[in-house]
């Protein structure tokens, strides 16, 4: 049953990107996870009909979805399908890309976001982000996590001071570098890099938090923690997170999106994803036929 | 055979001699420059000298070679040699230096009697006592050692009275003639006016009388020390010509020849300390560089203080906000090649553009009392900086896009990501990121600059600079003043003067401090990044 002596249930110890081929572990791994009602869940992001160009090829065909509210939403599917890049529609991060274009609606905590008085700073304070590659700043860590607030004008020494303390906190890192909060942040590990940036995405109070890859390039301890962190968060923030590792969407996703092509193919429950999808084409990638 | 190419053991070997040679080529440079220049300071022993002919004087042996002979000469003959001695005394022999042939001398001695005398005029003179002659009425110390002693004694002395009269023709003259110059130049601008006012005119007079008034009485002053000058010293050449040398012309003296180990050290390191600090004499040959030292330094500030900006600045627009296009990519070479334009060609530009039109404009709008005497409408040390900075500019613009180009695109995502706009992304994240790379750009453009002679010849220096471009007057920089740059200097010495063999050491002492100087800056700049880079360790990215 579990080929490589590993153990889903407990969700400590981990596969590490390695393309689940057993369906049947994947299932084990659902029923463990929280079951969800299957009443009305208030919604937080709304997308209507996107469609999303790059120059002339169409990366986004016609994805209508709607996301919870205080859920992890997981969007799983083949390389080049799209899910990053809608992802990153979600606050705007397209925009930076030459000749991107984005039709249709998406509305975050009834909001447009494309709206013309919206201003996409306070977008994506609201909506904030984590990268597939660990990025933090060349500065300290007391830097790296007081840099959001400073950027929206809080410049409060002992409020600074809070925010640092409670968003490392959050990410449970507090204890690891308290003492050192004035050295580099690049002296920290692979694994509390990526929890540094989580930490960095939370002091500016987002509702929404992207994560785009967020344990690619982590090592299976340092998944096993960022996979518990978002369980923890989600009580807070609504989180979308982007992975090619189904065993991970099966674990902490409440809600999965497969995405094939640009088309969302099926969307619904963890559960009802994994173990009886609607479509053929979402039961041979989760099985391992193509992928 | 095959193996050996394709193994290339050969190319270790080829790479390995390539940077051998460089180091080779660059320690030659630093030995020659350092051996040279160090012993310009270095007292030498003074020998008494015999000839044939008949003919004896004192000397220092400077070199020593073989006499060239033409082919036609017999093979056998014996190889002659020859000596090159500086026998000082300019004022009697009218040359310094003289070859000697190694087969005209008779006999050759060090005796400690010789006083090596430096003078403010006329350079060294080699020779010994005869006689102290002190005050009027008190009767001449006769006999060498008896006059050393007394030379000894009185010299502080006539040093103080000197320094006095320095400080008054300096000082308290410098800052009347400062003033009377600017009253002048008030009253010149109120008669500019097509109907001047004659209170203010009789009021500009009233402060000239009083200058004048004030000028009279330092003048006197003058006169009372110079009348308290006293005493000259009888001296005899090697070969019994006598000059009387007042006390006033010694700058000091010393007896080469009874010099131990740690004399020596210490007259080295007062010479060094002399040259570093003083001003020239004698037309450059004599004295120190103080003021080339000082306006090399200056100006290489003053152009860093144009250049980083203007280059950073520019380079921030281009990678950072230009759109990326054929006209960008044109814009780029063309700055690149910047950097190789001789840099006459620049400064003629600075000549044509900054010295006659925007220094000529200043003029006539602002300083019109002055004119025809141009104010900043002639070379100096503002312009030489700006020509200089025009220069250097491609070269920190160069340096700074590829530290822009190596700032990763993930962390300026993730300063988006958080709410930051662009402009605050550029200024919080990416411009502490690539600040090493800007330091790397000024250090090439100081190095550069600081080496730069050709544009500075016709923006503003000179052989001989009367004031620093820096002093106590307001407003205390005076940006239009000429200035002396080491550079220069090294040209000036080594071509233009008129005792060739006098300055050919200080040639070399200078290229030694020029290089001592472009190290320094480099270093202080080299450090500031590392302590930059240590505190980002970008590099761990």
């Amino acid at each position: 049953m579990l080929k490589h002596g590993i153990k889903f249930e407990t969700g400590k110890t981990i596969v590490s990107d390695q393309q689940a081929k057993d369906t049947e572990s994947l299932k084990k791994v659902i029923s463990k996870s929280s079951p969800i009602t299957d009443g009305e869940e208030p919604i937080e992001i709304k997308i209507e009909d996107l469609n999303f160009y790059y120059g002339n090829s169409q990366a986004l065909k016609g994805i209508s979805m709607e996301i919870p509210k205080h859920r992890i939403t997981a969007f799983i599917g083949p390389s080049g399908c799209g899910k990053s890049t809608l992802l990153r529609c979600k606050n705007r991060m397209n925009d930076l890309v030459d000749g991107a274009r984005m039709e249709g609606l998406i509305e975050i905590g009834g909001q447009d976001i494309n709206s013309l008085d919206l201003d996409v700073n306070q977008l994506r304070k609201k909506v904030g982000m984590v990268f597939q590659k660990v990025n933090p700043f060349p500065k300290t860590i007391f830097e790296n996590v007081a840099y959001g607030p400073r950027i929206h004008g809080n410049n409060n020494k002992a409020e600074l001071e809070g925010i640092v303390e409670d968003s490392l906190k959050n990410v449970a890192l507090w204890d690891e570098v308290k003492d050192r909060l004035n050295d580099s942040a690049l002296a920290l590990s692979g694994g509390q890099h990526q929890r540094l940036c989580i930490s960095r995405a939370l002091a500016v109070q987002p509702d929404v938090i992207l994560m785009d890859e967020p344990c690619s390039a982590l090592d299976p301890i340092a998944t096993a923690k960022i996979e518990e962190l978002m369980v923890n968060l989600k009580k807070k923030y609504t989180i979308v997170i982007v992975t090619h590792n189904m065993q991970q969407a099966a674990r902490v996703g409440d809600y999965t999106a497969f995405l094939f092509l640009g088309e969302l193919v099926e969307f619904g429950p963890t559960p009802k994803i994994f173990q009886n999808p609607e479509k053929e084409k979402t039961e041979d990638y989760i099985t391992g036929r193509f992928g | 055979m095959k193996k050996f190419w394709s193994k290339g053991d050969f190319f270790i070997w080829l790479t390995g001699a390539t940077l051998s040679i460089s180091l080779l080529m660059v320690a030659a440079l630093l030995f020659v420059v350092v051996k040279n220049g160090l012993g310009f300071f270095w007292p030498g022993e003074v020998a008494s000298i015999q000839l044939k002919d008949g003919r004896s004087f004192f000397g220092e042996v400077i070199e020593q070679e073989e006499i060239p002979v033409s082919t036609e000469v017999k093979e056998g003959t014996p190889l002659r040699s020859r000596i090159k001695v500086k026998q000082g005394n300019r004022d009697i022999y009218g040359i310094d230096f003289l070859w000697v042939d190694n087969d005209q001398i008779v006999s050759k001695s060090y005796p400690e009697d010789i006083v090596v005398m430096e003078r403010l005029e006329w350079g060294d003179f080699f020779g010994t006592f005869k006689e102290f002659r002190g005050k009027e009425g008190t009767a001449p110390v006769k006999g060498h050692s008896a006059a050393l002693q007394a030379l000894e004694k009185h010299l502080p002395e006539i040093k103080k009275i000197a320094g006095k009269i320095r400080s008054i023709e300096k000082g308290e003259i410098g800052v009347i003639n400062h003033h009377m110059e600017k009253s002048r130049l008030r009253l010149k601008k109120i008669n500019l006016d097509p109907s001047p006012d004659p209170a203010s005119i009789a009021e500009v007079k009233k402060e000239l009388d009083a200058l004048t008034a004030e000028y009279k009485v330092q003048e006197t002053a003058l006169v009372q020390l110079r009348n308290q000058l006293y005493g000259s010293v009888l001296a005899v050449t090697g070969d019994g010509k006598e000059k009387n040398i007042p006390l006033l012309q010694i700058v000091h003296f010393y007896q080469p020849n009874t010099f131990g180990f740690f004399d020596k050290w210490g007259f080295f390191f007062m010479k060094f300390a002399e040259f570093l600090w003083e001003d020239p004499r004698e037309s450059n040959t004599e004295g120190g560089i103080f003021p080339a030292i000082f306006g090399t330094v200056m100006m290489v500030i003053i152009m860093s203080l144009f250049a980083t900006p203007l280059g950073v600045l520019a380079a921030f627009y281009l990678r950072e906000y230009a759109k990326q296009g054929t006209f960008v990519s044109i814009v780029r070479i063309a700055v690149n090649n910047l950097a190789g334009v001789p840099s006459i060609v620049f400064g003629v530009f600075g000549v044509g553009f900054f010295i006659y039109f925007i220094g000529g404009t200043i003029d006539r709008i602002f300083y019109p009392e002055a004119l025809p005497t141009p104010t900043y409408g002639t070379g100096g040390i503002l312009w030489a900086s700006l020509t200089l900075a025009l220069l250097t500019v491609p070269v920190v613009i160069v340096a700074t896009e590829e530290g822009l180009a190596a700032v990763p695109r993930s962390i300026r995502e993730a300063s988006l990501a958080l709410g930051a706009t662009k402009f605050e992304t550029i200024w919080r994240v990416v411009l502490p990121a690539v600040m090493p790379s800007i330091l790397t750009g000024l250090i090439l453009a100081m190095a550069r600059a600081a080496g730069e002679v050709a544009p500075l010849m016709i923006t503003g220096v000179v052989k001989l600079a009367p004031s620093l471009p820096v002093d106590s007057f307001f407003p205390f920089f005076h940006l239009e003043r000429k200035f002396m740059h080491l550079g220069f200097h090294i040209y000036d010495v080594g071509f233009q003067s008129p005792n060739v063999d006098a300055a050919r050491p200080m040639v070399y002492t200078t290229t030694l401090f020029l290089i001592l100087i472009v190290l320094f800056l480099n270093f202080a700049a080299i450090a500031l990044r590392n302590r930059i880079r240590k505190k980002l360790s970008v590099s761990a990215l």
